[in-house]
């Protein structure tokens, strides 16, 4: 077997030093009744790359790819061209292979590079601080949740509409343990958030508002208001960002004064993956730190003056303090983050700007083009890369169909909306730098023939 | 600097740094200075072309960013070199024995990156039409089939990302349970005192309170206290076996008989399957639920701290209130079961614990694992990492006190403690000392019932020869520190780094750099 470097001269010669006259002997502690002699049932016997490799080929075969045709998936996972040192890089086994960085001497390829990932994120997110990653950005607004419950002592949490339904369930089924009350709603099919509403929401029990920027229709808006509401009753501003490649052309949601800032990291070095592994964003305010989850990498100097990086503040964390920690998390990211910062000094603020200002004038071609077919109404007045059109019919089995022609048409809303009849005609439609004018026409022509 | 003021190793490079004048750079040779992208970096640089042309959009209202972000950028020669010599600066599995007890740090197989790298599974968002996915439901399918058939259980749910998740998954499945039946008086979780500190943070955070519960002698779960204190109140206990000790539950059953008989679930941290894949079911051991670190006994990369993937599986009592979503075989193909269309059949389902569907890039990983090493290859895996544990306990128990040495054999983990050791001495000398000899330290102080505790945890996949030289080194260097080599006192001497001073760090936090962050911490 390639990966068991033992012969069987080793394991006769071991288990002698040992004093066992078989490997059995090492199992002594296992009870008779738990002990599995036969076969694994059903499971063939070890198997070569080669056959390996063209079981695993087929399977990939039987699925239709972002990069088969034109595409248009959105609505929390993005679909980026990564440069092609990034996946090189992250390759490399002292990355790769490497544990968390406990043993900090030994780690600061990591740990430098965690530091940098923490201050890329903060600045993006306009945050002061950023922690070293979360799971992903559904775990991590959950997160900031609790936070925002230990801040501020209250337990009423206020979801916008326009938060990804996904997080919002994952927030729903986190309260029902944690006995947090959620105010929640969906979405409706206007250009206007609902951030009026959540305004008149907030009240003295209000722990926090949570507002997704871009929202799950594509929709952005000034938080400013909501933020200074927020802070006049002692409540806490989240925000929730899907799709960081947006803050190269819009205003941060801490420069809005959000109190902290959570997002999903994968457009920018991860690629779509079929969900995950992600990496969550999480940045906030200096003075919330010690209620932050998760790790961060602190700079420090060793012994003989040098600067050098460790993971600090550890008193937070499970390891430490157990049933008191913030969280329970442990592993996070941090390959993801890895790919993420990379990238992210691959492009840097100018290559950054530059990528967002090729998303949103894609989007707004996109978006004029498509209004233009009969029967269907451009939902947004604003947004960055991402938007929501009403196509007067039902769109999860238009999407279907425009499938079989090789277009991948959207997000519809009836896919994250079953219950919600007014929203099945909802189409969500994502541009990026990868989608060309001809996949816009391709789109827009096979959905003015399924309309007709 | 460093300058060797002990007089330890009159012949080791560091004692010549007397007479070799610091380098110009700061380097030498081939162990590189890098300083930080916000150093080297400007925001005008990038290393990303772009179509040329003008891009006008106007659909951002008064929203348009104008303040600088102050990212730096790096062109692609530059970037590849920062991140090249970063990376030198860590050690890996790939450079030698990684000997971290409990977390399992194995060879990480290639094949299994080429596969998650097929376009077919890399370049698939997660909410395409599900006709448009077969091969990847299919893979969390067959994925989850053999994570049952392994573990001997009824179910598994795939979506928790790592394996805390994966606890807090398990943990909440009981939760729902109890409640279905209308047994909220059920607030106390009894942990081991051995237990991994995600342990009790699960716990708690799900609502419940956390009591220890002692360890005997031996090093094994107090099962007589266990049982004694169950009762109506108790939901339940979080225990880890082979436990974090190294060693296995014998009275895994007879504890789990107990806790079903007054009314709790049993809950299995599963972090050390890898001790007894292919030989033991936990299934036959009576457990409810139990996650599966697949960055551990399925080999998919730690990445320096993840991704992670954490999936749970269940008995028949608790499958009912598993998460969604799942992946379910319905005629030739499957489907995704997610919370809007589980409908009647899966009512008691506790809900979703996170976007999308689980790590599919750690599923593709996983399976190829399976598939290489298939129903020989998983049980000799198990069988190598014992043995290998085993010789690494029986070669130094002479040297090193170790305090479970008589508790019969270890499974996938030797355990020693520092006692013995010179006044003054203790763990963090030895782990430091090994730094200098080329090795990764094994855990220290954990679990928190060894006094300076050591759990040393070579895997499978270690030959003979490494384990040799493995034991050659922390022979040597406990031994110096028996002896009070000062010496070890200011280890690692040959690191990247010297002895980061982590009060300064927790004291003065310093988490973005900023122009003045070096002057700050420098004061």
């Amino acid at each position: 077997m390639r990966y068991l470097p033992l012969t069987p001269a080793d394991r006769h010669e071991m288990l002698g030093v040992i004093g066992a006259a078989s490997i059995d002997d090492l199992f002594v502690d296992v009870p008779d009744a738990a002990r599995l002699d036969g076969p694994i049932h059903g499971l063939p016997m070890h198997a070569s790359e080669m056959a390996v490799e063209r079981h695993m080929t087929a399977l990939a075969r039987q699925n239709m790819t972002a990069g088969d045709g034109p595409f248009f998936l959105g609505c929390g996972a993005y679909k980026h061209h990564v440069p092609a040192s990034v996946d090189h890089l992250i390759q490399r086994g002292e990355f790769l292979t490497a544990y968390t960085p406990y043993q900090p001497e030994i780690a600061q390829g990591t740990l430098q590079m965690l530091f940098e990932f923490q201050t890329q994120v903060a600045r993006m997110l306009g945050t002061d601080v950023a922690n070293a990653s979360m799971y992903d950005g559904s775990t991590a607004c959950w997160e900031a949740i609790g936070m925002a419950r230990r801040i501020t002592r209250r337990g009423k949490a206020i979801l916008s509409s326009g938060l990804h339904p996904h997080y919002v369930s994952v927030a729903r089924t986190m309260a029902k343990y944690t006995g947090d009350a959620l105010v929640t709603a969906t979405p409706t099919l206007t250009a206007d958030t609902d951030i009026d509403t959540l305004i008149a929401q907030i009240d003295d029990d209000t722990s926090c508002v949570v507002v997704q920027y871009p929202d799950i229709l594509g929709r952005i808006a000034d938080l400013t208001p909501l933020a200074d509401a927020c802070h006049a009753k002692k409540a806490l501003l989240i925000a929730v960002v899907t799709e960081p490649v947006a803050m190269g052309a819009i205003r941060s949601p801490g420069e809005m004064d959000a109190d902290i800032v959570v997002g999903e990291g994968q457009s920018i070095g991860v690629g779509l993956q079929f969900g995950g592994p992600y990496v969550g964003l999480m940045g906030c305010k200096d003075k919330y730190i010690r209620q932050m989850p998760g790790r961060f990498c602190g700079e420090t100097v060793d012994a003989d003056g040098r600067r050098g990086f460790v993971l600090t503040l550890s008193t937070r964390e499970q390891h430490i303090r157990r049933e008191k920690a913030t969280s329970n998390i442990c592993t996070n990211s941090g390959l993801c983050a890895l790919a993420f910062s990379i990238h992210m000094t691959l492009l840097g603020e100018a290559g950054l700007r530059r990528l967002a200002a090729i998303n949103h004038a894609g989007a707004c071609r996109a978006a004029d083009r498509l209004s233009r077919i009969p029967g269907v109404r451009l939902v947004n007045d604003l947004f960055f890369n991402e938007f929501t059109i009403d196509l007067g019919k039902e769109a999860r089995p238009i999407v279907r169909a425009l499938a079989d022609k090789g277009i991948l048409a959207g997000v519809s809303l009836g896919r994250l909306y079953p219950a919600a009849d007014a929203l099945a005609t909802g189409l969500v439609v994502a541009v990026t730098e990868t989608t060309s004018e001809a996949d816009v026409e391709a789109l827009a022509t096979a959905l003015q023939e399924e309309l007709a | 600097m460093s300058i060797n003021q002990s007089g330890w190793r009159p012949t080791s490079p560091d004692a010549a740094q007397g007479d070799v004048p610091a380098s110009f750079t700061g380097n030498k040779a081939l162990m590189l200075e890098e300083r930080l992208i916000f150093e080297i970096g400007s925001t005008d640089t990038t290393g990303v072309d772009f179509a040329e042309g003008d891009v006008a959009g106007s659909r951002l209202g008064n929203l348009t960013r104008k303040a600088s972000i102050g990212l730096p950028g790096l062109a692609e020669p530059e970037a590849v070199r920062h991140y090249t010599r970063l990376s030198r600066q860590n050690y890996a599995i790939d450079l030698g024995l990684f000997p971290l007890g409990s977390c399992t740090m194995k060879h990480n197989p290639r094949l299994n990156e080429k596969m998650a790298r097929l376009p077919g599974f890399a370049d698939v968002h997660p909410l395409q039409p599900t006709d448009t996915v077969q091969g990847a439901l299919a893979v969390i399918h067959e994925l989850a089939h053999w994570l049952v058939t392994l573990t001997g259980m009824a179910s598994v749910a795939m979506s928790p990302k790592a394996g805390a998740h994966g606890e807090l998954c398990g943990i909440l499945a009981i939760k729902a349970a109890l409640a279905k039946r209308g047994d909220t008086d059920r607030r106390v979780i009894l942990v081991p005192e051995s237990a991994h500190g995600t342990n009790p943070a699960t716990a708690a955070f799900a609502g419940f309170s956390v009591e220890d519960i002692p360890a005997t002698d031996e090093g094994r779960v107090d099962s007589a206290a266990l049982i004694a204190r169950l009762g109506p109140d108790v939901a339940g206990v979080m225990i880890t076996n082979p436990n974090t000790c190294g060693l296995f539950e014998r009275d895994m059953k007879a504890i789990s008989d107990a806790v079903h008989a007054a009314g709790g679930y049993v809950y299995c941290d599963g972090a050390n399957f890898n001790a007894i894949v292919g030989r033991v079911r936990p299934g036959d051991l009576g457990i409810d639920a139990m996650h599966i670190n697949l960055h551990k006994t399925f080999s998919t990369p730690h990445g320096g701290g993840g991704p992670g993937s954490g999936p749970v599986v269940f008995s028949d009592a608790l499958t009912p209130f598993a998460p969604l979503p799942f992946v379910e075989k319905q005629g030739d193909g499957f489907v995704l079961i997610e919370e809007e269309t589980a409908g009647e059949h899966h009512a008691s389902s506790f809900g979703r614990m996170v976007a999308f569907h689980g790590q599919m890039g750690m599923f593709t990983r996983a399976l190829t694992y399976i598939l290489s090493h298939g129903a020989d290859g998983l049980r000799q895996v198990a069988e190598d990492a014992v043995l290998n544990a085993n010789y690494i306990l029986r070669s130094l128990d002479t040297t090193l006190d170790a305090p479970f040495g008589n508790s019969g054999p270890c499974m996938h983990e030797a355990l020693f403690s520092d006692d013995g050791l010179a006044e003054g001495f203790s763990t963090i000398d030895i782990a430091k000392g090994l730094i200098d000899e080329g090795f990764h330290p094994m855990t220290m102080y954990f679990p928190l019932v060894v006094h300076g505790a050591m759990l040393v945890e070579p895997t499978e996949t270690e030959s003979k020869a490494a384990l040799d030289q493995f034991i050659g080194a922390l022979r040597s260097v406990a031994e110096r520190a028996k002896a009070g080599d000062q010496a070890l006192k200011s280890a690692p001497h040959f690191a990247p780094r010297s002895r980061l001073d982590e009060t300064l760090a927790a004291r003065k936090p310093v988490l973005v750099w900023k122009e003045t962050a070096l002057a700050v911490a420098a004061e």
